[in-house]
């Protein structure tokens, strides 16, 4: 053997230092259990109800998708899920702002954000359950309205109903992400542009919101992703028959009345593009938005 | 109505105090700046000199007391009323705007036609030597290139009062010096006037015309570099001065000078007044102490360290004293060498502290 090729193993690194160099060490290990889960429980599935979905009971591959638009008890769900998640996540992220602007300057935002954080923890079956009660002709709240004078008013079994939950459920959420994106916005640049002459409005315009575009982004996308899939509350406080039939509902019926697994993949697939595509719309937007006005990190 | 413009006579802070909680953390501070002064505040952490700066700029309320503007009070405006400029220790510039937006920001805001804007900008960027760089972001400059730009931001407003917290306080060594030097230049160029916020009084003898210097909320003393270097008026202000011998003696006085004694070590001081024999602090700076065959003090050598031209220094006496000292050569540990001072550089304050 030539002294070359003898020499050339103890020239080269050992492995572990090779691996190391690109990132790869033990730590990396720590990934294999979420690798594993998305794998078992996301990528599994996902695949296999998109494949099940193009296998119906009857008819050709895309049979199921045909009946889907064809049937406007179906691809009505499309409309009334939209009509509630969209004005809701608005409300909820849109109405978060002002309110954690003023909330982060307060010095026990401990005890308010603990208050918040509950109807969080208490789920939305709780929730829903709760403003049945609240709201329902029996409740408090018409109640009072009767007491008044203002006669009864019908705020449960319909679209606001299911509203009031989503606020209610979808809210603390928005608001948590808010402030925490906000308190990430170093107060010295407000400080900043108040000393050379911006006033309350324009600092909020010119720093505060093309700072908070990105986080506003994401708070948009999983505020929405959150109540397209609506399903508890629709049912208890809505009219799942009519106005709240939303698109979860007519997947549970596919897949548990019907018994057609197949056709309700189908609905979970076309679910899934809907939610896919109104993020993939934020996430553009934000793109063209933070570019034109912004374009840097936080200082 | 912001009052812009340089033209004003001076500005005064008239017993300017403010508490947090039950801290006061300034304790009435009373100070006037002329036009085109450049004024260091002085002091170690936690002093109130921050505190008194943006007090200043507005972004803190005062508990008690008032600014003047000339015949104008400002105390009450809000910080984007009074337009001082003002450069922060982290710069703050607009992470999201490109070096050029950043500058033209308070111009836009006083709604300067597009024109004027640009034509300042471009001055602003060539007075702290950034032509090149406009179109950069923040993110993508040097510390030193960031700091300019946030100084030249806050002058371009042309503000009557720019003020500097710790500006300098981010960058390397060599960098501090040369912006030291360019910070004094655009002073002298704009001509407004300038309050500058530091703990190192380099800095501070360096650039001011005058420094206040404070502790605890207080001003201790007002003056010209070479007062506060030369004659501090107070042991407290000598301590912050590098007066790093600090003796506690006792002392009587003797015609001109006052006679000292601590331990094994005699010598000869001046009063600082008001003075009256008894318990009292000699303060000596250690490049007042030299090494002398017929000095009256011996200190056995504990180290020494090499300054360049000299070396610094520190022993201690029989009595175990320990003095801090210049030395033309490095001294052994152990080695002994006798000491000497001239009296009129040992200040003799009356009093005594733990």
């Amino acid at each position: 053997m030539s002294e070359a090729a003898l020499r050339k193993p103890a020239d080269r690194p050992p492995l572990r230092v090779r691996l190391a160099l690109r990132d790869i060490d033990g730590v990396t290990l720590l990934v294999l259990p979420a690798a594993l889960f998305v794998l078992v429980l996301f990528i599994y599935p996902f695949t296999y109800g998109f494949v099940l979905s193009f296998k119906p009971k009857a008819g050709d591959w895309l049979a199921n998708y045909r009946k889907f638009f064809s049937d406007p008890f179906l691809y009505d769900t499309v409309g009334a899920t939209f009509r509630l998640a969209i004005p809701a996540t608005l409300i909820n992220v849109f109405v978060s702002i002002p309110i954690a602007l003023r909330v982060r300057r307060l010095e026990r935002r401990r005890v308010l954000t603990t208050l918040l954080v509950v109807p969080i923890t208490l789920g939305t079956v709780l929730i829903a359950e709760g403003l049945l009660i609240y709201l329902g002709p029996q409740g408090w709240f018409n109640r009072v309205l009767s007491l008044v004078g203002i006669g009864h008013v019908r705020l449960v079994h319909n679209y606001t109903g299911v509203m009031l939950s989503l606020i209610l459920s979808g809210f603390p959420f928005a608001f948590l992400l808010t402030l925490s994106h906000l308190t990430g916005i170093d107060p010295s640049l407000e400080h900043a542009a108040a000393t050379l002459g911006a006033k309350a409005r324009a600092r909020f315009w010119h720093i505060i919101m093309p700072l908070l575009a990105q986080g506003l982004a994401i708070n948009l996308c999983l505020s929405f992703v959150q109540t397209f899939s609506v399903f508890p509350s629709a049912v208890l406080l809505g009219a799942p028959a009519g106005a709240t039939r939303v698109i979860s509902i007519a997947a549970y019926q596919a897949a548990y009345e019907q018994y057609d697994a197949s056709m309700a993949s189908a609905i979970a697939m076309i679910m899934g593009f809907c939610q896919l595509a109104v993020v993939a719309v934020i996430l553009a937007s934000r793109g063209v938005w933070y570019r034109g006005a912004t374009g840097g990190g936080k200082g | 109505m912001a009052i812009a413009g340089r033209d004003f006579r001076e500005l005064r802070l008239d017993d300017m105090s403010r508490n947090f909680g039950t801290v006061n953390a300034l304790k009435g501070v009373t100070l006037t700046v002329r036009r085109g002064e450049f004024i260091a505040l002085l002091g170690p952490s936690g002093c109130g000199k921050s505190t008194a700066l943006n007090c200043l700029a507005g972004l803190l309320t005062l508990s008690g007391g008032s600014i003047w503007l000339d015949t104008t009070r400002i105390d009450r405006l809000k910080p984007e009323e009074r337009g001082f400029g003002m450069v922060f220790q982290n710069y703050a510039l607009f992470p999201h705007m490109s070096v050029r937006k950043n500058i033209a920001f308070g111009l836009s805001m006083q709604g300067r036609p597009k024109a004027e804007i640009e034509r300042k900008v471009d001055e602003a960027l060539a007075i702290v030597r950034l032509g090149e760089q406009g179109h950069k972001l923040p993110g993508q400059l040097s510390g030193g290139q960031q700091q300019r730009v946030a100084i030249a931001r806050a002058i371009v407003i042309e503000p009557p009062l720019v003020l500097m917290d710790e500006p300098l306080s981010n960058l390397d060594a060599m960098l501090r010096l040369e912006m030291r030097a360019e910070i004094r230049r655009i002073h002298d160029v704009i001509g407004s006037a300038t309050i500058y916020v530091t703990h190192d009084q380099e800095e501070a003898l360096s650039l001011a015309d005058r420094i206040v210097v404070m502790q605890s909320g207080e001003v201790l003393q007002v003056g010209t570099p070479e007062d506060l270097y030369v004659r501090p008026a107070r042991f407290e202000v000598a301590e912050f001065m590098g007066y790093r011998n600090q003796l506690h003696v006792a002392a009587a006085r003797a015609g001109n000078r006052v006679a000292i004694k601590a331990g094994g070590i005699k010598l000869e001081g001046t009063a600082v007044e008001p003075f009256v024999d008894g318990d009292a602090i000699a303060a000596i700076r250690p490049d007042d102490v030299a090494v002398a065959a017929d000095g009256p003090v011996e200190v056995k050598t504990d180290a020494s360290q090499y300054h360049g031209d000299y070396f610094y220094s520190s022993g201690h006496t029989a009595d175990g004293v320990e003095l801090f000292f210049r030395s033309d050569r490095r001294l052994d540990k152990g080695e002994p060498v006798r000491l000497a001072a001239d009296p009129s550089r040992v200040l003799v304050y009356s009093g005594s502290r733990p």
